[in-house]
């Protein structure tokens, strides 16, 4: 087992230990625990990858700002353990139906596509800055735009209501 | 036996070597925090007419001794009612956090030639493509440690300086990282190397040395970069989240003994972190402040310790303890003939160059952050909000939008680059 391989393996167990463990929690402040270690995990994998400038910000974005806004509102609301109660069968059918659905989605396509799965690092176009920044302000530059609207829209949502009670 | 080890050696060097310099970083840190403590509390005691430490040792050189044997010591209590797992892994994560970061700090260009390898000053190789952001990720990592040790403490002082960090380095943290953005522009990288070799001049009307660093055009950057770091690094005037004349002391209220010395390093180590950056992105790194072709200012780095050698010779014969009167006169003439040393030896004096004016810059700013916290009063809370959203990140974004348009005028018509 080469280096890379065995770096792999500890990520993703890392990974799927964490989200594991971010659903079987039960105070709120170690689920995003659980979620902060999924992403740490994931942006290792990126490295691994290739992709230097996604894992960068991955941290920076998702590990850093965002699942500190979590930690922090979950403080600040002083959320307790959660109590359990007994799963309702009508989400209980379905789910377990879907995941079924899901594992069988996910074997089939590895099982399809063994030759095909690419485990190097991926140089050029999807891995440094300059090819995200080409395919961010180039090629997709209208979606991209698009969504930075649809983002400040919801900015200005939060500030109309977050003002609506001073009125 | 021989060829066994040899062997071995050939297969694994690299990372015998990492080890070892993770070591001797992890040392030289420790004892630089240590010393840091000794310095902050001579500086500030000097600002309020104070004598500060100087029973322990002469002028209180031995004191961090005593506060590390002090801190080992001291009865280590956990409070009822604490969360376990995370308050004991608070203290960790702000401590391997703060030390992660300046493993990424690139103390030199050269690498000195050893047993068949380049070995690079600092643990990284100096030319990490995303060195930058790398960092930022550590940092935005950085406010977990106090976050958490505030939540798991089972203490309303500890949560609400918990909560205050946390919404502080949020709040931060946009200005920080916009404040960068105007430096990587110039520099056309990520890479700490290259943006200080960016930094090496013809600046502007073609000078060298200092006037062509970052700091002439990004001032403005340099400004929110560093008024951002400080809030960042919960240090006077921004240290709310420790603020003991309201919260006892924070969010490390209820740690004690090592725990506590924990907290202390890692904002110690995170206080050089932020130095080493200042210094790299707007203070030319490594570059000489003087141009190349001042040849005496090359020996400036080996010359300086000489007087300072005499100085602590002079100081020390008239020192008042029989102990002051040995040790600091020897000290001296050991600082005295090292100078001597480096500058009979070429090779020497020319290596130690990088890491001199890298070495100086920190200590520079590691003083303005002592000065800022014996000068300045605390912010209040609505202040220290306003301070970062209505100032610091119209300002930072302001100087992005002005840096990309200098830049782009350059490109369309002067064609450079």
């Amino acid at each position: 087992m080469t280096a890379p391989l065995v770096v792999f393996f500890v990520l993703a167990a890392l990974a799927v230990i964490g989200a594991l463990s971010l659903i079987l929690q039960k105070h709120p402040i170690h689920s995003a625990l659980s979620l902060i270690v999924v992403m740490i995990a994931l942006a290792g994998l990126y490295l691994l990858l290739g992709a230097e400038f996604v894992a960068a910000v991955q941290i920076i974005v998702y590990g850093g700002a965002i699942m500190v806004l979590f930690v922090f509102v979950i403080m600040l609301l002083n959320a307790g353990v959660e109590e359990h109660t007994s799963i309702s069968k009508m989400a209980g059918a379905p789910g377990l139906l879907l995941v079924v659905a899901l594992a069988g989605l996910v074997a089939a396509t590895i099982a399809r596509s063994t030759d095909n799965i690419q485990t190097t690092s991926q140089t050029g176009n999807m891995s440094s800055t300059l090819g995200i920044s080409n395919m961010i302000f180039k090629d997709f530059v209208y979606p991209f735009e698009l969504t930075s609207f649809l983002i400040l829209v919801a900015v200005l949502g939060a500030t109309v209501l977050a003002q609506r009670e001073k009125s | 036996m021989n060829s066994f080890f040899s062997n071995l050696w050939s297969a694994n060097a690299e990372l015998v070597i990492t080890i070892v310099k993770i070591v001797l970083l992890l040392f030289i840190v420790l004892t630089v925090n240590a010393y840091l403590t000794w310095f902050e509390r001579k500086v500030v005691a000097h600002i309020q007419s104070r004598w500060g430490p100087h029973r322990v040792g002469p002028h209180g050189l031995l004191q961090p001794l005593a506060d590390g044997v002090k801190f080992l010591f001291k009865e280590d209590p956990t409070p009822a009612g604490v969360d376990k797992f995370v308050y004991y892994l608070a203290p960790l994560l702000a401590l391997a956090l703060a030390l992660t970061g300046i493993a990424l700090i690139p103390f030199g260009p050269d690498p000195i030639r050893l047993f068949n390898h380049d070995i690079y000053l600092g643990i990284a190789p100096p030319d990490v493509n995303i060195g930058i952001l790398a960092l930022f990720a550590i940092t935005a990592m950085g406010v977990y440690g106090v976050t958490l040790a505030g939540w798991s403490s089972n203490n309303k002082y500890s949560l609400l300086g918990g909560l205050r960090s946390s919404a502080q380095m949020i709040s931060y943290e946009l200005a920080l990282t916009m404040s960068v953005v105007g430096v990587l522009l110039m520099a056309g990288s990520f890479n700490l190397k290259k943006i200080i070799e960016a930094q090496a001049g013809p600046g502007v009307f073609g000078w060298h040395g200092i006037f062509s660093w970052n700091i002439w055009p990004q001032i403005l950057g340099f400004f929110c970069f560093f008024v951002a770091a400080i809030a960042e690094t919960n240090r006077a005037p921004f240290d709310l989240p420790e603020a003991e004349s309201e919260l006892v002391a924070g969010f490390h209220t209820e740690y004690a003994s090592f725990k506590f010395a924990m907290f202390f390093i890692a904002e110690y180590t995170s206080m050089i972190t932020v130095s080493c950056l200042c210094s790299i992105m707007f203070f030319g790194g490594w570059l000489s402040p003087f141009p190349a072709s001042w040849r005496f200012a090359h020996y400036l780095p080996s010359a300086i310790f000489i007087p300072f050698g005499l100085w602590v010779i002079w100081d020390g014969i008239r020192y008042e303890t029989i102990f002051g009167r040995i040790i600091l006169p020897g000290l001296g003439t050991a600082f005295a003939a090292l100078g001597a040393v480096f500058i009979l030896l070429p090779g020497v004096n020319e290596f130690i160059q990088a890491p001199f004016w890298l070495l100086s810059k920190i200590l520079f700013f590691l003083f303005v952050y002592v000065w800022m916290r014996g000068t300045l009063p605390r912010f209040r809370y609505d202040q220290l909000m306003a301070y970062g959203w209505k100032l610091l990140l119209p300002l930072s974004i302001v100087n992005v939008i002005v840096t990309s348009f200098v830049i782009l005028a350059k490109m369309t018509w002067w064609g450079a680059k």
